[in-house]
This record gives structure tokens, C-alpha cells and sequence, in this order.
């Protein structure tokens, strides 16, 4: 089984590229796209970039998401708001900066095609995105970190196990997945009569079980080239209990290779929301949500574009900014280097 | 020996994958809170929850059940699909073909730009237009299908009207799946083309990015200057000597892809109404067809594993130095 392990690959394989290109075709036994994505964007030349000055780039990332909490912070808080994100004004139904008419007054982003103002549902959407994709990647991180922990720690049929687990997850593709694990979950929240269950939870523990393989695969890797340290071996033989190895040993090394990956990760549970949302199973219509004002009115996309745009480039903007900054994170921490 | 020694290895480990992925679809249905005929067919009569309670052994012991699975499955029968009755091989042989050929040509798109592109980035590292393509593939990284899609549909489909925005006609692959189908080879490429090109466009930019790396790597190799000192030409050193040991990463990331896309480009199949596995999925679920859905999930998964098995093995054939590495462990 020694095979199914991504760092089988003998130490003396020669130069980096060589061992990128093994670890990729071992990982590659079984994988997923988004696996992939993460991996393209950490071979970027941006990836080579040292621990010199931040870019403009990058600057201009951390503005943006600066921007954007701080909207979704005032918006969900109320403390200052753009207006009732539910509130229909007949007069600017479908109007938007792009259509003929032009939009109405004091709508500067138009309206949906309920007459609701774009720019209070973008401001409201923009805190239920992040708020799922936060919370999708917190129990996708936890779960799969510690399951990943666990099995690179212990080795052996734990590890022969846990490893199977994640490779089971990972060959269903994560958007069936997760659709599946939403409607299931759904489904079991209605016969269990107690609909206490928001659906944004239920969005977050779906795309958190997607990502659990994910991140379990990762954690596992740098836990088990951790394991094999001496410090380690020292800690058991002076007594230690495994958990205390685990949490004071193993953790902190652990912990910055999982890190890093969390801003790549909140990038894609941002992108599964909006997909879940499209395909009919995202939050639910009177809360807006960068998915869901796409999907309310993608049957309107070629008489009033402004609304599906306008939320696409919340989405795009997020997602570049976050793909930025997690090479510039990645680079700083150089977790390559720690996986193998 | 060695090589029989390792297919031999592998094949094992493919059985036993592919044990534990029937298992796992297997479990889908009966992991069902209640009774699961109230759930397949809520408005389903006596008689009817009765057959589908034989169809699928409930009454016996688990591990007889998944054994009875296990032999449907290999005699390829996935079950019905409840709704209509109609056997889930027959839903399957319509939209699979269906799925294939849109992941064929998102594939041969995103190469046919990503080569060229990868190419001359590395050969040009550190240039104006290597920062310029590397922008343009970071750029599109961050592009959700989704949004690609309903842009693509909008400009090219609503305003310039070049293509149709959704619709499907069957290709040259749906025949040979379903004998019943006929072929609309035009119709059926002025249906796709927004579609692949929409999948491309994300797998372009990753594709790109991945032979850049390796490029630059192999690039800097003495062999390399060594054919440029026997004075071959720099277009013959990119194509002929250096792209091949640098596609090693690059090509199982495209069979990575085939994998995943057949099943897995739901959303674009659903914007573009592309009745493809992803569609149907779907559909599946929200009708609750939970038999059509768990033989739908399998063979997606199955095919998945599969390809990922030849990609990989293919490897082990072709490089002699993983090969090695393989054997060593």
C-alpha cells in the first residue's frame, strides 16, 4: 500500500522539479480539480517570489479584502447600511448602469428584477459568502487536519484507513458531492421535523466534508515527515503521551502548511457556494448571497446583465484577491519545502 | 518481472479501490433515514414499495445485499429509475457519450492554446510578455465556470449571436452508445463550442502555468545546451527536445481533468442545458431518484478511478525513472 503514499518518492530523486513532478503523479493515483487548481496556483512565479517587499498587487488584495469585511460587518451588523436589502421599488426593476434607460436615481448599481437595490443585496451577499466559505473551511480544516494528523502520526492500518477514506471521498467529484451531501442533509433536516438547521449550516458542512480529504491529505504529509524527527522521537522517549506529542510537537509544525492553504481555500468554498447556489441548492432566496443573486437571475442575464456581472465581479474579484494573497502566504511560510 | 511484478500491485489496489467505491455507493441508498422505499417513492403504492423492497433485498443481511449489488452491478444492470421505470444503464449509455465528448474538446482546446502559451512563457521567462501571459492565467484562475459561462453566453451568445446558448444534438460518440440516436455533427459542434470552451478557459491557465514551471526547469539542463551548441533551431529545441520530458506533470494533470470532468462539469452542463452525466445528476437528485443517482455516482467515480489508473500507469511505463522509484519502495 506503501504506493497510495504521496511521499514515497525516494529521497535521491534528484532536483525539485523531479520530485514535484513524482509527488504530483503519486498524489495523482487519485486527486480532484480543485486539488489541481490549488496546485497551479502555488507553481506560479509568484511562488518563486522571496520574502522581499509586498507587491502593488498584493497591497491592492489586501485592500480589497479589507474592503469587502468591512462592508459585510456593517452590512450584517447594521451599524450603517445601504438601504433594505428586501425592499422592492417598482420604478427600478431591472434597471441597471447597463441597460438603455440607464439606472435609477440613488440606485448607483441598479436593482434585481424584484426592484430590490443591488448594491444593500451585494452588501448583505458579500457577508453570507464569506460567512459560509469562512465556516466551510474552519470544519473542512479542523476535521480534515486532525484526520490527517492522526494518520500520518500513527502510520500504519490507522493511516492504511484514513488514507482510503480520503481517496473514496476524493473520487466522486466535489460538486456531486457536495450537492448530494446538501440534499441529504436537506432531506434528513425535514424528516427530523427540527428545521433549526439554517441552511447556510448546511451549505458550510457540506463544502467542509468536500474539503475534508483536501486538507487531510496535506496535514498528513507534513505530519508524517514531521513524525520522523528527532525532537519527536525524544518527547515519546522521556515519556510523553501521544495526544501531548500530537498538540505540542506535531501541531505547531503542522499547523503553518494547513494555514496557508486556507486563504486557497476560502477562494474555492467561495466559488462551491456560488456553484451549489446556480445548481438550486444554495441559502435561501429572501437572504442574498453572491450565489444566489446570480441564480435568481440568471433567466434575466440577457435583458438586465448588471445583475448576474455585478455579482460575478464581487465574486472574481474576491477570489483573485484571495489566490494572491495565499501564493504570497504560501511563499513566506514555504510550506513546499516542509511537505517534502 | 519487475514491471509484471508492479502491474500486478497496482491491479490489486485498483480492486480494492474500486470494492470500497461499491461499497460507498452501495451504503448511499441504504444509509437513508427510515424506511427507504418512503423515501425513493413516497407516493408509491403498496405493491410497488413491495418490488422495490425486493429489488434492492431489503429483508436479508447486509453483507447479503451489497454481495446482490455487487453482481447487478457486473451484469450492468444499475437499477430503474423509479419516476419512469426505464433501467438506469439505458439513462446512463444516452448521457455519457454526451459528457465525454464535452471534456474531449475542452481538452483539446485548452491544450491547443496552453502548449503554445506555456511554451513561449518559459523561453521567454522574466519578459514583458511572459509577465503578461502569466497575469492573463492568474486572471483566469480566479474565474469561476460559472461565470464564464453565463459571460460567454451573454456576449457571444445574446449580443454578437454567433452561437446558441443552450441545446443540445448528438455527436459522433452518442451512436455507439445508443443505437437509437442519429448524428448532427454540425448542429451538435454549434451546440458544444461554448460549453468547451468555457470548461478550457479555467484549465487553460493551469495547464499553462504547470508546463511554465517545468519548462523553465528543464530549460536550464546541460542537454539542452548542448543542442543549442550543435546549432539546432530554438523552435525545434522548444518542440522537440525540451517539451517532452517537461509535459510529465502537465499530462496527468489532463488525465486528472478527463477524469474529473465527466460528472463534474455539472454547473456548465446546467447553464448550457447539455444533457451530460452532470445534468442528470442533478435532476436525479432533486426528483430524489436516489437508485438513478447512487448508478449515476458510481459509474462516474468507477470511470474517475479508472483513468486515473491508466494515467498513472502509463507513467510507470513511459518514465523508466519512476519506474525505479516505484520499485525501490
Amino acid at each position: 500500500m506503501d504506493d497510495l503514499r504521496p511521499d514515497a518518492i525516494p529521497e535521491s530523486s534528484g532536483s525539485t522539479s523531479q520530485q514535484i513532478v513524482g509527488e504530483s503523479i503519486e498524489r495523482g493515483f487519485l486527486g480532484s480539480s480543485s486539488e489541481i487548481a490549488l496546485a497551479a496556483v502555488e507553481t506560479g512565479p509568484e511562488g518563486e517570489a522571496s520574502r522581499k517587499k509586498l507587491s502593488i498587487g498584493a497591497w491592492l488584495a489586501i485592500g480589497w479584502m479589507g474592503f469587502i469585511i468591512l462592508i459585510a460587518v456593517l452590512a450584517k451588523t447594521g451599524i450603517f447600511t445601504w438601504g433594505d436589502p428586501n425592499e422592492s421599488f417598482v420604478s427600478c426593476a431591472r434597471r441597471g448602469p447597463f441597460s438603455k434607460e440607464g439606472t435609477a436615481a440613488n440606485f448607483i448599481l441598479g436593482c434585481d428584477s424584484n426592484g430590490r437595490d443591488m448594491l444593500a443585496r451585494l452588501a448583505l451577499g458579500t457577508w453570507t459568502s464569506l460567512y459560509v466559505a469562512v465556516g466551510a473551511i474552519l470544519v473542512g480544516f479542523s476535521i480534515g487536519g486532525l484526520l490527517g494528523i492522526i494518520s500520518g502520526y500513527f502510520g500504519g492500518k490507522t493511516d492504511t484507513f484514513l488514507t482510503g477514506l480520503f481517496n473514496i471521498l476524493l473520487s466522486v467529484p466535489g460538486v456531486v458531492l457536495a450537492l448530494a451531501l446538501v440534499a441529504f442533509l436537506q432531506g434528513s433536516a425535514e424528516t427530523a421535523s427540527k428545521s433549526s438547521i439554517s441552511p447556510e449550516v448546511i451549505l458550510i458542512i457540506a463544502i467542509g466534508i468536500v474539503g475534508i480529504p483536501l486538507v487531510g491529505r496535506i496535514a498528513r504529509a507534513s505530519a508524517l515527515s514531521w513524525t520522523q524527527r528527532e525532537f519527536v522521537l525524544a518527547a515519546r522517549s522521556q515519556g510523553a503521551k501521544h495526544r501531548r506529542v500530537i498538540i505540542k510537537e506535531i501541531l505547531p509544525n503542522v499547523l503553518p502548511a494547513i494555514l496557508s492553504i486556507s486563504l486557497l481555500g476560502i477562494a474555492i468554498a467561495i466559488v462551491a457556494e456560488g456553484t451549489l447556489a446556480i445548481l438550486g441548492v444554495g441559502v435561501r432566496p429572501p437572504t442574498p448571497s453572491w450565489g444566489n443573486i446570480i441564480a435568481a437571475d440568471r433567466g434575466n442575464l440577457f435583458t438586465s446583465p448588471h445583475i448576474v456581472f455585478e455579482a460575478s465581479l464581487m465574486i472574481f474579484l474576491t477570489v483573485l484577491s484571495l489566490n494572491m494573497l495565499g501564493d504570497v502566504v504560501r511563499a513566506r511560510f514555504d510550506v513546499r519545502e516542509g511537505l517534502l | 518481472m519487475e514491471l509484471t511484478k508492479l502491474i500486478a500491485r497496482r491491479a490489486v489496489q485498483l480492486v480494492i479501490v474500486l470494492l470500497f467505491v461499491s461499497f460507498f455507493t452501495f451504503l448511499l441508498v441504504r444509509l437513508l433515514p427510515g424506511d427507504p422505499t418512503d423515501i425513493i417513492i413516497p407516493f408509491g403504492t403498496e405493491a410497488k414499495k413491495a418490488q422495490l423492497r425486493a429489488d434492492l433485498g431489503l429483508g436479508q443481511p447486509l453483507y447479503q445485499q451489497y454481495i446482490d449489488y455487487l453482481g447487478n452491478i457486473l451484469q450492468g444492470n444499475l437499477g430503474r429509475q423509479y419516476s419512469s421505470g426505464r433501467p438506469v444503464s439505458e439513462l446512463v449509455a444516452q448521457s455519457l457519450p454526451v459528457s465525454i465528448q464535452l471534456m474531449i474538446y475542452a481538452q483539446l482546446i485548452a491544450l491547443l492554446f496552453a502548449l503554445p502559451l506555456g511554451i513561449w512563457a518559459a523561453y521567454r521567462a522574466g519578459s514583458r510578455s511572459d509577465a503578461a501571459i502569466n497575469t492573463t492565467g492568474f486572471a483566469l484562475l480566479a474565474l469561476p465556470n460559472f461565470v464564464v459561462a453565463l459571460v460567454l453566453s451573454y456576449f457571444i451568445g445574446a449580443r454578437l449571436k454567433w452561437l446558441p446558448t443552450g441545446g443540445y444534438a448528438p455527436g459522433w460518440l452518442d451512436p455507439i452508445f445508443d443505437g437509437t440516436r442519429s448524428t448532427d455533427i454540425g448542429g451538435h459542434f454549434n451546440y458544444m463550442l461554448l460549453p468547451a470552451i468555457t470548461l478550457a478557459l479555467g484549465q487553460i491557465a493551469i495547464y499553462m502555468r504547470l508546463l511554465r514551471s517545468d519548462m523553465i526547469a528543464t530549460l536550464k539542463e546541460n542537454f539542452i545546451s548542448m543542442a543549442r551548441a550543435k546549432g539546432i533551431s530554438n523552435l525545434r529545441i522548444l518542440w522537440r527536445h525540451a517539451l517532452r520530458p517537461s509535459s510529465l506533470t502537465l499530462l496527468t494533470v489532463v488525465g486528472l481533468n478527463v477524469g474529473a470532468l465527466i460528472g463534474g462539469a455539472i454547473v456548465v452542463e446546467v447553464i448550457f442545458g447539455i444533457p451530460g452525466m452532470g445534468q442528470k445528476i442533478t435532476l436525479a437528485i432533486f426528483s430524489r431518484e436516489y437508485i438513478e443517482l447512487q448508478g449515476y455516482v458510481l459509474v462516474v467515480a468507477v470511470l474517475f478511478i479508472l483513468v486515473n489508473f491508466f494515467v498513472d500507469f502509463l507513467y510507470t511505463i513511459l518514465d523508466p525513472r519512476i519506474r525505479r522509484g516505484r520499485s525501490a519502495t
